[in-house]
């Protein structure tokens, strides 16, 4: 009995960790003002920012969460590495020249944000 | 709305009324909320929305109020970032201290075996609870920091497996600390496993300690390269020398280096000359002569003599940031071959989780007795095994180090990318002139024929030559320059087109040009010819000297080769890659250059417009080709190349086409480039060889699919050894790289 007790609860935690991280949908924000605040603290608030094409936007990164994970942001797309310190707003410039995507992640590729281009 | 804080020199102010003017001008400018100017430092502070002010509205506003404000964006300073990071050291060395100590005692009291040599105290159950709980919710709380908010992203991570593993260890060593009984009625010895619990967040942050020890040796070159910049100047301002900060130099300042010195910033020589040791910059081993005129770059350092120069660049400008700036966008950028563990780390957490249940549910439905016990110590394995990290690590820490490697040895890489495909070029194209040559026409060869000696027919074919703007007339006004001879006036001077020259010097009537020049004057050159057709055969331009009647000597000029080529040639060739050499020139000069050099692909008489279809021919035949150029006529053909390699020209070092530039200029260090690519390349396939090969063998170990054959099982401890040193070993070997030759 318990062994089919401990099958189902199985199935269900397998069920609920597919659907909890890996069927998630984040809203895209749009930033129209030049810059947003994007909060680092187990990923990245907003996760998804839509930035409008040819026009500079500067990105506030803080980064509260201690992790260590979580000390540098890649722009892959942009050739941008950055050490964000503890808790210090490190502000980061992009002007997208073209329309499109740009997956952005942690040093290590664990945490991930997006930049919409349109 | 992001409000930003600048500090910037102000120059030009003399008293108390000068801060007031500056503060209330630059208050006026909307946007900006404080400034505050301090006389002492002659330097202001404002503080401003970034949206709505700019750098230029700043400085036009101090210069509205007559002084001028220095907001050339200084060198970041690291000092700061590295005290904060030492601390983080220094408290995580700490925590890994603690933990590993009480988790030792509790493991001296738990572990079969060992457990009967310690002191019965340390034997209790609930001494254990006691020793591991700050361990567990003080200094593992950095686990459950990172976990909660990524939770609350739907996301997980490392920190995430660790937590989760921990908690689980820790909770049933409370549960059978607390209920005994419990446990034993369900036909398990009731034993905590709270050594388990420390010791796994123990050598976990031994291992982050590791790792971020080597992790800061990555972008050593970085720290390195800003290290380097000069921190004062000594400009001459208003008739006076005097010490400056380096942030203080402005465009046109006249710059006074000593022997010994470093130079501050860039600039041209305007009076002296010296032997400039340039290394830290363009990774040229020997010093260069520099006199007046010559370009001199910011933080290489000034041998012997001393010199001023005027300041041409400044701030971000120089050559110097210019080249941190190239190296961090490269640091920044991602490899191709990064995608794939990219993909997998996105998905890689919640893979394990699910295998972490699989794994529960397996022992418990298929263990046998005691199958709770391993069920739990088992999916704790599986949840602390799991390296994600090293997955993370991998590749960039190889690029970091590979392109700081680079940058050291004036080897600049435009990015990750470029980096990536120079190790697959099977074919090098040279541009001749510029790039394999000096660029510059020199005199290569004085025949004396006549009387007179070898400096003295220097000197007259100089002083005639002396007022031609021709390229070759210049090649020997320079050398008799370099040779420091006195020219003579010369008379009657007259330019005979296309044949020389001609004038009185010491009331003696001299001709220099070509044959029919000799010819036209009745002087017999015949004598000379197989000299002449020799030299001519070489590439070389002769041009002959007459006098009285009588021919005086042979001068040779030509493009010479740099003294690197002919080994960057053979560097190349050594490692099976085509050399082929493209020009202009006709097919005589340019098959005399390959010759020497010992190419023997060589595309003559191509027209500028016709090198991009030179590369494209060879990349038609399946060749993966590198074309190697000046960066400025090349362009085209640089894009058009798999990998666009250009000479670095002067202090300008982004140049736009390349892939790769060279700021030494050296020929060798194509080959060398090429090399530090495979290097780098086989350094990040090691990496994610031994990142995905420790994940898919170990983590189905731990989950104990060997035990029904050999009746293996992973220790949660044994776990939490090998996922540290797994990270800590992929940045080590990234760290190797360093150690690699690449000249």
């Amino acid at each position: 009995m318990d062994n089919i007790i401990v099958i189902i609860v199985g199935v269900i935690l397998v069920a609920f960790i597919y659907w909890f991280f890996l069927m998630k949908k984040s809203r895209s924000v749009a930033v129209d003002s030049g810059q947003v605040e994007i909060m680092v603290s187990g990923g990245y608030t907003p996760e998804i920012i839509t930035v409008p094409v040819g026009r500079k936007t500067v990105l506030n990164f803080t980064r509260t969460d201690e992790s260590s994970c979580l000390e540098e942001v890649v722009l892959g797309d942009f050739n941008i590495r950055r050490t964000l310190p503890l808790n210090q707003k490190v502000a980061i410039e992009i002007t997208p020249k073209t329309p499109g995507e740009h997956v952005y992640s942690c040093g290590m590729g664990m945490f991930h944000g997006k930049i919409i281009v349109k | 709305m992001s409000e930003i804080k600048k500090t910037f020199p102000i120059k030009g102010m003399h008293c108390v009324s000068c801060v007031g003017l500056i503060e209330r001008s630059l208050k006026e400018v909307p946007g900006i909320k404080t400034a505050t100017v301090n006389l002492a430092t002659n330097k202001a502070t404002v503080a401003y929305d970034s949206a709505l002010v700019s750098d230029d509205q700043i400085q036009s506003a101090v210069a509205g109020a007559g002084y001028q404000a220095l907001i050339n964006e200084e060198l970041k300073s690291e000092d700061e970032e590295k005290v904060v990071k030492q601390k983080e050291l220094k408290s995580l060395r700490r925590k890994v201290f603690i933990s590993l100590v009480l988790g030792g005692l509790i493991f001296w009291g738990s572990f079969p075996g060992l457990m009967e040599t310690a002191p019965e105290l340390f034997r209790n159950f609930w001494f254990q609870l006691v020793l591991a709980t700050p361990v567990q919710f003080w200094i593992g709380l950095v686990f459950y920091r990172a976990t909660i908010p990524a939770l609350k992203h739907r996301t997980a991570n490392m920190d995430t497996l660790v937590a989760l593993g921990t908690t689980v260890a820790y909770l049933y060593s409370v549960f059978v600390t607390a209920l005994p009984a419990v446990v034993e009625k369900a036909g398990i010895e009731p034993m905590p496993y709270f050594d388990v619990a420390t010791l796994v967040i123990g050598l976990i942050l031994l291992g982050r300690y590791f790792e971020a020890k080597a992790k800061a040796g990555t972008g050593e070159a970085i720290k390195k390269l800003i290290g380097l910049q000069a921190k004062t100047a000594r400009v001459v301002r208003d008739g006076r020398e005097i010490d400056i900060p380096l942030a203080e130099v402005i465009i046109g300042d006249l710059v006074r280096v000593r022997p010994g010195e470093k130079i501050p910033v860039d600039g041209v020589i305007e009076d002296g000359e010296s032997a400039v040791d340039e290394s830290m910059v363009t990774g040229e081993s020997l010093p260069t002569d520099k006199w007046s005129g010559d370009t001199v770059v910011g933080a290489t350092i000034n041998k012997t003599g001393s010199f001023t120069f005027r300041a041409t660049k400044v701030g971000s400008e120089t050559m110097l940031a210019q080249i941190i700036k190239l190296v961090e966008n490269a640091q920044g950028s991602k490899a191709p071959i990064q995608r794939v563990a990219d993909t997998v780390s996105a998905y890689f957490v919640p893979i394990v989780m699910i295998l972490a249940v699989f794994t529960f549910v397996g022992w418990y439905v298929f263990g046998g007795p005691g199958a709770l016990l391993y069920a739990i110590l088992n999916t704790i394995a599986v949840l602390i095994i799991a390296c994600p990290c090293a997955m993370g690590l991998a590749t960039p820490t190889a690029i970091m180090v590979g392109t700081g490697k680079g940058a050291e040895h004036g080897i600049l890489i435009k990015d990750a990318e470029s980096l990536e495909l120079a190790h697959k070029i099977t074919a090098v194209i040279f541009d001749k002139t510029g790039t394999l040559t000096k660029g510059k026409p020199e005199v290569t060869d004085i025949v004396v024929t006549g009387e007179l000696p070898e400096d003295k027919v220097l000197a007259l074919a100089a002083a005639l030559e002396k007022g031609s703007e021709h390229s070759l007339a210049e090649a020997i006004v320079a050398e008799a320059d370099k040779q420091k001879l006195i020219l003579s006036p010369v008379v009657k001077f007259q330019a005979v087109a296309g044949q020389g020259v001609e004038g009185v010097i010491a009331e003696k009537l001299y001709v220099f040009g070509n044959r029919k020049l000799l010819e036209r004057e009745g002087i017999d050159w015949l004598t000379r010819k197989d000299e002449i057709e020799k030299l001519e055969s070489d590439g070389k331009t002769v041009m002959l000297l007459g006098g009285g009647g009588q021919l005086l000597a042979l001068l040779a000029v030509a493009d010479t080769v740099k003294e690197s080529a002919l080994e960057g040639v053979r560097a190349l060739e050594k490692m099976d890659i085509d050399v082929y050499m493209l020009t202009g020139d006709n097919k005589r000069t340019a098959a005399a250059i390959a010759g020497k050099l010992g190419i023997k692909n060589v595309f003559a008489e191509v027209l500028p417009g016709e090198k991009e279809s030179k590369v494209r021919e060879l990349e038609r035949q399946g060749k993966k080709v590198a074309m190697v150029g000046d960066g400025i006529n090349d362009a085209p053909a640089l894009a058009a190349a798999l990998v666009g390699i250009a000479m670095g020209s002067g202090t300008d070092v982004a140049i736009e086409a390349a892939d790769i530039t060279l700021v030494n200029k050296d020929i060798r260090s194509v080959a060398a480039a090429i090399k530090l690519s495979k290097q780098t390349m086989r350094t990040i396939k090691q990496n994610l060889f031994w990142a995905f090969g420790y994940n898919v063998i170990l983590i189905p170990v731990a989950m104990g699919v060997l035990y029904p054959f050999f009746g293996w099982l992973l220790s949660p401890i044994l776990a939490s050894v090998a996922m540290a040193s797994s990270s800590v070993s992929v940045v080590t070997n990234s760290l190797l790289l360093k150690r690699k030759r690449i000249v």
